[in-house]
């Protein structure tokens, strides 16, 4: 291990910061239960990170952290300079279920957080603005349909426009596609893609699907199974954008990036002590279990 | 003639109006002793189709046969095991293969029974676990519990429906590579259905695709000429398996939704959302 | 309609509605054959001869009151007008009919009272139960005060309601009987609990991510509660409000009873003391009514339910 590790430029003050994550649960009588333990990450303005790990290993948590929605015990988590405390519509959240509500219709669903997020816009530029993310996910047609009646893949394309219209500095996406099905989990990928690619946002997305986090991201950060979860590793990924599904799996680097994937996932490597803080930082070079591998 | 034959099979479901096909036209041949997967998505009609083979129900079109007879009623002749593991919560793992023994080999002795039961019990490596109920196993055992209760029945062919799908991933990998060993040994007749390629690629002869509903039909086979036995390992050198796993996975792709109504006619606002206060 | 839709539809209404009707024939049969073999202090047990035949003297008494009650105001006008046309500055009374109540207007009275307590319950339970969804500290402090008092009976609470009531509303207005308020509030005060328990469990059991994405948006306390909370647990409240009525429709007739709130309670409790030869008869018109306009009750609330529920889940 190569004390002397550069910190690449762009990562040295970083747009989101992990700093030294801790977060422990209280137990009824005993030990806390230390879920998350000293998860350190940083992530460059405009950056798409997805986080790998198995069920329960403590992603959702760091999420839900960086969301405000959880507290944390040490440490903390810096976006833009400013440490993240509580929930706010800055930090845009895709939730896997369809957390729309389905007695309001698709625009209802989106106008509601435009109306708190826009309160100084007119009516009808808060109108415009939910029906371009509302066609931007292609579901123009679909604009005024109760949300009870849409599928699962038309909820959740509902649900990606009612947080790209926040225009948030950080949109944060919990296996927003976990439960549909191999199909709409394409398209949808492509559809988050087209958008994100033109609205320029940082996002951290959790997933289960090692090839949509190969699709989709620049870096593929893995996580230790829990407890005391932490990064166990992180790849990077120099896929050319605009990314076609179809190109990218013929690459040649594809099937290695994804070896090394899997490898964590069901090779047990998962189970290992995770990377020291130091050696997370950069995401040049893969690092499992503290050794440097060029992938 | 083929061991289990699928002939122009369709299922409808629904009244008048509501009448929808799940399945049309399903042609299948499956050899005695092949391991075929069948690839398809959630709500494509699979589990219609598992169901048909298994004589659950019956298709409105077409026939299905198992070694020459039609097949009208589900019986010890076809195993299945699903998604759900399906056992009794009141009985023993044990008690729950010997449900299923005691009353298909009624005509055996009490040890031959016994000794059958033991045998699938150590096939599926749960011997130490056998006095246990399912609520104190896990998920995968409790899946091992329901694949020996299906070989158990010393079925004609088995049926998995989705049998992994509720597992996480190391579970799922371990049961994949435990099913390829237990099939190796008796070479029984197999239909997988599955939405994941690479469990298909590394269990099965021969995977057939299951095109998007409604009016599911099968696409063309690809033939796995991947030699066995298979691990995960080497798959990602194998430029066979990569070869393969492009062409199903780019098969898939092709039913994408060409034309997405995303041309914006709308001009978005040049507006900034508020600086929401951190509390 | 396709040939297999109307065949369809027929083979649905034989069922759906032959087979009860054939039930409740068979139900028509052993009664009349049980009631024949059964004497009472009061008679013979009646059978669905003699209630049908008190059903037509009801109505018939009913329509013999009107007519009574017009006559008299007939009367009354014609005699005040004589009155004034003889002496201009003559006082002329004009006093109410004074008629016992006939079988509808109890009817009528038994609704009325049921929807007030019905009313006051539900909007009490309502807001509470919310509360005590949102926030745990007021569930556990209304947990203990809501399970002692939820079992306890009407016949319980009425002497301590009518004392109460008395007290505080000494002079009863005439449009609004003490026996009216006492019968209401004894109501309410039994059919309070299933709306404020299912209201609460609602409103605990949404979903997180509703409540997540109401803290991201950063709404308001009351923003998060009337476009969010309500109409999620929209499906929860109106089953609570719909057990609610039938808790209320049962408790109604023995309030009425004992506190002789002319409605059918008080028409049971009457001809049970009046103890005539029709009484049983009349008392099993009671019976049926009252199971009748239960059922009713429950079909329009059942209606108003699945309204709320969002189309495809249909909870409780």
């Amino acid at each position: 291990m190569n004390p002397n590790l550069e910190i690449p430029q762009k990562y040295l003050r970083p747009y989101l910061h992990f700093s030294d994550l801790t977060k422990e649960f209280q137990t009824a009588g005993g030990d806390p239960f230390v879920a998350v333990d000293h998860f350190e990450l940083r992530v460059a303005k405009e950056e798409f990170v997805s986080i790998i790990g198995h069920s329960g290993c403590g992603k959702s948590t760091v999420l839900m952290i960086v969301a405000g929605l959880e507290s944390f015990t040490r440490g903390g988590v810096f976006l833009d300079n400013r440490l993240v405390d509580g929930a706010a519509p800055d930090r845009g959240v895709v939730f896997q279920s369809p957390s729309l509500f389905p007695w309001m219709t698709s625009f209802e669903n989106v106008m509601l957080g435009v109306r708190q997020v826009y309160p100084h816009a007119s009516a009808s530029q808060r109108r415009d603005l939910c029906c371009y993310y509302l066609t931007r996910v292609g579901l123009g047609s679909a604009i005024h349909q109760r949300a009870s009646s849409l599928s699962g893949g038309m909820k959740q394309r509902v649900n990606l426009a009612r947080a790209f219209a926040l225009k948030p500095k950080l949109l944060l996406l919990d296996e927003p596609f976990g439960m549909l099905d191999s199909l709409t989990r394409a398209e949808l990928q492509e559809v988050l893609l087209e958008v994100w690619n033109t609205e320029k946002i940082t996002a951290v997305m959790i997933t289960h699907d090692v090839d949509e986090a190969l699709f989709l991201s620049d870096r593929v950060v893995m996580m230790t199974s829990g407890p005391r979860a932490k990064v166990g590793g992180v790849l990077d990924i120099d896929f050319p954008r605009p990314r076609k599904k179809e190109e990218v799996i013929e690459r040649s680097d594809y099937y290695k990036k994804r070896g090394v994937l899997i490898d964590f996932l069901e090779g047990g490597r998962s189970k290992g002590p995770g990377v020291p803080a130091r050696l997370a930082l950069s995401g040049t070079r893969t690092f499992l279990n503290g050794v440097a591998e060029d992938a | 003639m083929a061991f289990l034959e699928l002939e122009d099979v369709s299922k409808s479901y629904g009244q008048g109006r509501d009448r929808i096909e799940v399945l049309h036209g399903i042609d299948l041949e499956v050899e005695e002793g092949e391991f075929v997967a069948v690839l398809g998505f959630s709500g494509t009609g699979k589990t219609t189709l598992v169901s048909l083979i298994g004589g659950l129900i019956r298709p409105d079109r077409g026939s299905v046969r198992l070694n020459g007879k039609e097949v009208l009623n589900p019986g010890p002749h076809c195993g299945f095991v699903f998604q759900n593991y399906s056992l009794l919560p009141w009985l023993s793992a044990r008690k729950n293969i010997d449900l299923v023994v005691d009353h298909l080999f009624k005509d055996w002795t009490k040890s031959k029974r016994r000794d059958h039961v033991d045998r699938y019990l150590e096939m599926v490596h749960l011997s130490a676990a056998a006095e246990k109920k399912p609520r104190e196993l896990s998920g995968g055992m409790r899946q091992r519990v329901s694949v020996a209760r299906a070989l158990a029945m010393n079925p004609q062919m088995l049926l998995l429906d989705e049998p992994l799908g509720a597992l996480d991933a190391i579970t799922r990998a371990s049961l994949q590579a435990e099913i390829s060993k237990i099939w190796s040994r008796d070479r029984k007749t197999v239909v997988l259905v599955t939405n994941d390629i690479d469990e298909a690629i590394l269990l099965a002869d021969r995977i057939v695709p299951l095109t998007p509903g409604p009016r599911a039909t099968l696409g063309p086979i690809f033939t796995v000429s991947l030699p066995r036995p298979r691990t995960r390992a080497e798959f990602n050198e194998d430029p066979v398996y990569k070869r393969l796993r492009n062409d199903i996975t780019k098969y898939f792709l092709s039913f994408r939704h060409g034309t997405r109504d995303t041309e914006a006619d709308i001009r978005l606002p040049n507006i900034r959302p508020l600086e929401m206060a951190v509390r | 309609m396709t040939k297999t839709n109307s065949e369809e539809w027929i083979r649905q209404v034989l069922f759906k509605g032959g087979i009860p009707l054939l039930t409740f024939g068979i139900f028509l049969l052993i009664w009349s054959r049980a009631s024949a073999g059964i004497q009472t202090n009061l008679g013979q047990v009646p059978g669905p001869g003699q209630v049908v035949e008190q059903v037509k003297s009801l109505a018939y008494e009913h329509m013999n009151e009107r007519q009574k009650a017009v006559e008299f105001y007939k009367t009354q006008k014609e005699r005040n007008a004589k009155k004034l046309s003889e002496d201009p500055s003559a006082q002329v009374k004009v006093r109410k009919y004074t008629g016992k109540p006939t079988y509808l207007d109890q009817i009528g009275t038994s609704l009325r009272t049921v929807f007030t307590g019905f009313l006051i319950a539900s909007v009490v339970a309502v807001p509470l139960g919310i509360l005590c969804g949102l926030n745990r500290t007021v569930m556990t402090a209304l947990n203990p005060l809501i399970q002692i008092f939820k079992p306890v009976s009407p016949v319980a609470w009425l002497p301590i309601v009518t004392m109460v009531v008395s007290a505080v509303y000494a002079v009863p207005k005439d449009w609004l009987p003490k026996s009216y308020v006492i019968s209401s509030i004894t109501v309410s005060l039994c059919c309070l609990w299933p709306s404020l328990i299912n209201t609460s469990i609602g409103v605990s059991s949404l979903d997180k991510d509703y409540i997540n994405v109401g803290r991201v948006l950063k709404l308001g306390f009351f923003a998060k509660v009337f476009k969010i909370v309500l109409p999620a647990s929209m499906p929860y409240v109106f089953a609570g409000l719909r057990i609610s009525l039938g808790v209320g429709w049962i408790v109604l007739i023995a309030s009425e009873m004992l506190a002789q709130n002319p409605g059918l309670g008080k028409f049971i409790w009457d001809e049970f003391q009046n103890g005539s030869s029709q009484s049983l008869a009349r008392i099993m018109v009671a019976v049926f009514t009252i199971g009748l306009i239960g059922f009713a009750l429950d079909r329009v609330m059942l209606f108003f339910q699945k309204l709320a529920s969002f189309g495809t889940e249909q909870r409780a």
